[in-house]
């Protein structure tokens, strides 16, 4: 090797090593560069936070804010990944069944102080209902932004081609009960179209069920959260109902059976109000909006929630709680109000949800979206949520399969995840 | 005497030939030094130094356990059903990869028009994503979904693939055959074309069958290339993920689960880094033993020309 190679293959070894060691090299200046992982792409979502931000800039010339869509199937996963990988978000959206675990982590920071002292905040307009899960001893760590009540939204066209009576006539006859729910999405799904999607489900996500089994009075585990409801009687009567009306009648698509209700496939879904936006806007099918059936426990609703909470002891954690307060201030919470049901009372109107939620009726807003967040109870989570979840799920699977042993395998389910509660 | 000191003003070069040479040779390792240290070393020591560790991301506390998390292995109820279906994925495949492969191989071993396009198209699936080989595959997996609208023609109602344990299982080995098998008997392809022709001539001159001609000759030629591939594709199989976490979820139940799946649950899913690490030390000591154990045999099975 002569000198001049030995000296040009060591400029360009150099040349590959110096930047990565100096990039590591941080330039302190003044200048806040704010993150927040959310699990929204919609591109209106965005257009708003980024409104929201550019609103904040206005007092806060050297902070800007960013928002970082991640996947929502592995949302709390890529969360999580990134915070062991030292390069946590400064606020993160946060799934309701994952509350208990960031609330009690001490992984956020709290935010009463600065909210209250925050001119014109007013936190004493947030409903306690909206905040319990967010709160640990008083002090709340997450915000709810999105406190969206499941409903079911209905293809009017393919009930009354199936010659059924629609849910709206039924709900003025009094008659809107599962049997009847069930027994309309069973007349439609012999009439060659699905009968109702349970959005998400998947024979997976065994928690989108509450919005079922509610109705019969059931819950995964008790209020203290120690002990399985799987083998009790309202949720053993709530399983053999539905494992009749998927492999008996065939009123819900069958496992690993992919069918959309929004691309006109379906007679009726079950999901969260915001889905709303799904709705196809070329060459609608008539549709509408109704509260969940009365089950044989009577009325009752669930509710879905998302907060957003700012990480604690990072170096910008106190422009984050401030973007925070900022964000879910009266004025911007009505305007997050048009994608996101507010935690508000002043917003929890049929006047300032109507103007924002054009696509709604009157009718449809105060029956389902109102009267929902009022007399809702939020989806149970739990500390450790993630391996109940799936404890649960493989027990679940013994479930869906046409000569399943219903009470024997939701007993194999509490003798699962019993000692994981128990923790 | 030294040189210093015998000639201080004909002081000899540092930069003497051998030197330039170790100098540049060691310049040239240097990326894939670099590489091995900082993607293989030194995540391999940092796992084994996380298993001894406590690691909750959350409230970022990280403890010394000792070795506690060693303990919870020998009384993790899951683990023996998960190291099952590891051991039944593997064998699986190991065997009907391998057969497969080899089967083709023969097939395809012949001097006739155009067989170079069958051997393309059986080693086309090796150079598809495997992501969307598998998404595909999940598609045609589905209770409605194309196999069984196929057997539906036959009159056949076929299961529900993906949901039912032994099914599952069958599937995601299949699926994982279909994408690999042409690799495998692409090696073999070339290791019978290396089998020197005249062992045939004077064995049919003996009269031996061509049965016999297989087992006596064509089996101890390549068996190299079956220690080979039978070494990368069980190691291969250890380390099956995509292809589950598309297909199954490591369900129905816990009957597709697999170590490498389990360890990412519980690492990435549960938050449970200190344990996930000690689940991929076990997985790192399963791998090194079985090739270790293969390696030996290949003194007793393998044949050698010279």
């Amino acid at each position: 090797m002569t000198r001049l190679a030995m000296l040009k293959a060591t400029a360009a070894s150099a040349g590959i090593l110096l930047p990565l060691a100096w990039g590591g090299v941080a330039w302190a200046q003044d200048a806040v560069n704010l993150r927040m992982t959310i699990w929204s792409a919609n591109e209106a979502h965005l257009a708003l936070f980024n409104e929201i931000a550019e609103g904040f800039k206005a007092t806060h010339p050297n902070v800007s804010v960013t928002f970082e869509p991640l996947p929502f199937e592995n949302y709390t996963t890529t969360l999580t990944t990134q915070i062991a990988g030292g390069n946590p978000p400064d606020l993160a959206w946060i799934f309701e069944t994952s509350a208990a675990d960031f609330v009690n982590s001490g992984a956020l920071a709290p935010l009463t102080e600065a909210f209250t002292n925050t001119e014109g905040y007013d936190l004493a307009d947030v409903t306690e209902a909206a905040t319990a899960l967010w709160t640990r001893d008083s002090q709340l760590y997450a915000y709810p932004f999105s406190t969206s009540p499941f409903a079911v939204f209905v293809n009017n066209d393919l009930v009354t081609a199936a010659g059924a009576k629609t849910p709206a006539e039924l709900i003025a006859a009094g008659e809107w009960t599962w049997d009847n729910a069930l027994a309309t999405a069973k007349a439609v799904a012999d009439n060659g179209k699905d009968g109702l999607v349970i959005r998400d489900f998947n024979y997976q996500t065994w928690q989108n069920l509450t919005a079922f089994w509610r109705g019969w009075g059931a819950n995964a585990w008790s209020e203290d959260g120690k002990t399985c409801g799987f083998t009790e009687q309202p949720m053993v009567d709530a399983m053999t109902r539905l494992h009749q009306a998927i492999f008996v009648d065939g009123a819900l698509p069958g496992p690993g059976e992919n069918v959309d209700f929004f691309a006109g496939d379906a007679a009726m879904t079950i999901t969260q109000i915001s889905r709303a936006s799904l709705l196809p806007k070329d060459d609608p099918f008539d549709w509408d909006l109704v509260p969940l059936p009365e089950g044989p426990a009577g009325a009752y609703s669930v509710i879905g929630q998302a907060a957003v909470g700012a990480f604690a002891n990072r170096p910008n954690t106190d422009v984050a709680v401030e973007f925070l307060g900022y964000m879910t201030n009266p004025e911007n919470s009505e305007k997050l109000a048009q994608f996101f049901p507010p935690a508000r009372a002043s917003l929890l109107n049929a006047e300032t949800l109507g103007k924002t939620n054009p696509l709604l009726a009157p009718e449809q807003i105060e029956n389902v979206v109102i009267a929902g967040i009022s007399n809702g109870k939020v989806i149970a989570g739990h500390t450790n949520f993630a391996q109940i979840q799936q404890t649960i799920r493989a027990s679940l699977d013994g479930l869906w399969v046409a000569d399943a042993d219903v009470p024997a395998v939701l007993a194999s389910v509490c003798q699962g995840v019993s000692p994981l509660l128990m923790r | 005497m030294t040189d210093h000191s015998a000639a201080p003003n004909q002081k000899r070069p540092f930069w003497t030939i051998a030197r330039k040479d170790a100098a540049a040779g060691f310049l040239f390792i240097a990326p894939q030094t670099l590489g091995i240290i900082t993607f293989v070393l030194v995540p391999l020591g940092l796992v084994f130094y996380y298993s001894m560790h406590e690691w909750n991301v959350l409230a970022s506390t990280f403890t010394f356990v000792g070795d506690a998390n060693y303990q919870m292995l020998l009384r993790d109820p899951n683990l023996p059903p998960v190291l099952l279906a590891s051991a039944i994925f593997s064998a699986g495949l190991v065997v009907l990869n391998l057969s497969l492969a080899l089967l083709l191989a023969v097939l395809l071993d012949q001097k006739l028009k155009g067989i170079v396009v069958f051997r393309t198209l059986f080693f086309s699936p090796v150079v598809v994503s495997l992501v969307a080989w598998t998404i595909v595959w999940s598609f045609l997996l589905q209770a409605n979904g194309g196999i069984n609208g196929i057997l539906a023609v036959f009159g056949i109602e076929g299961p529900n693939w993906l949901r039912t344990p032994t099914t599952a299982m069958i599937s995601v080995v299949v699926v994982q055959v279909f994408k690999n098998v042409g690799l495998n008997m692409i090696l073999f392809l070339a290791a019978l074309q290396g089998v020197p022709k005249e062992l045939y001539e004077a064995a049919r001159v003996d009269g031996a069958s061509p049965f016999k001609q297989f087992r006596r000759i064509t089996l101890p030629m390549i068996s190299p290339t079956i220690l080979l591939t039978s070494i990368i594709t069980i190691v291969g199989s250890l380390q099956v993920f995509a292809q589950i976490a598309i297909l199954t979820k490591g369900g129905p139940g816990v009957s597709t689960t697999v170590l490498v799946y389990y360890l990412y649950q519980q690492a990435f899913q549960f938050n449970f880094f200190g344990y996930g690490s000690t689940l991929s030390i076990l997985l790192f000591l399963i791998v090194a033993v079985l090739t270790f154990i293969q390696w030996q045999m290949r003194k007793r099975i393998v044949f050698y020309e010279n």
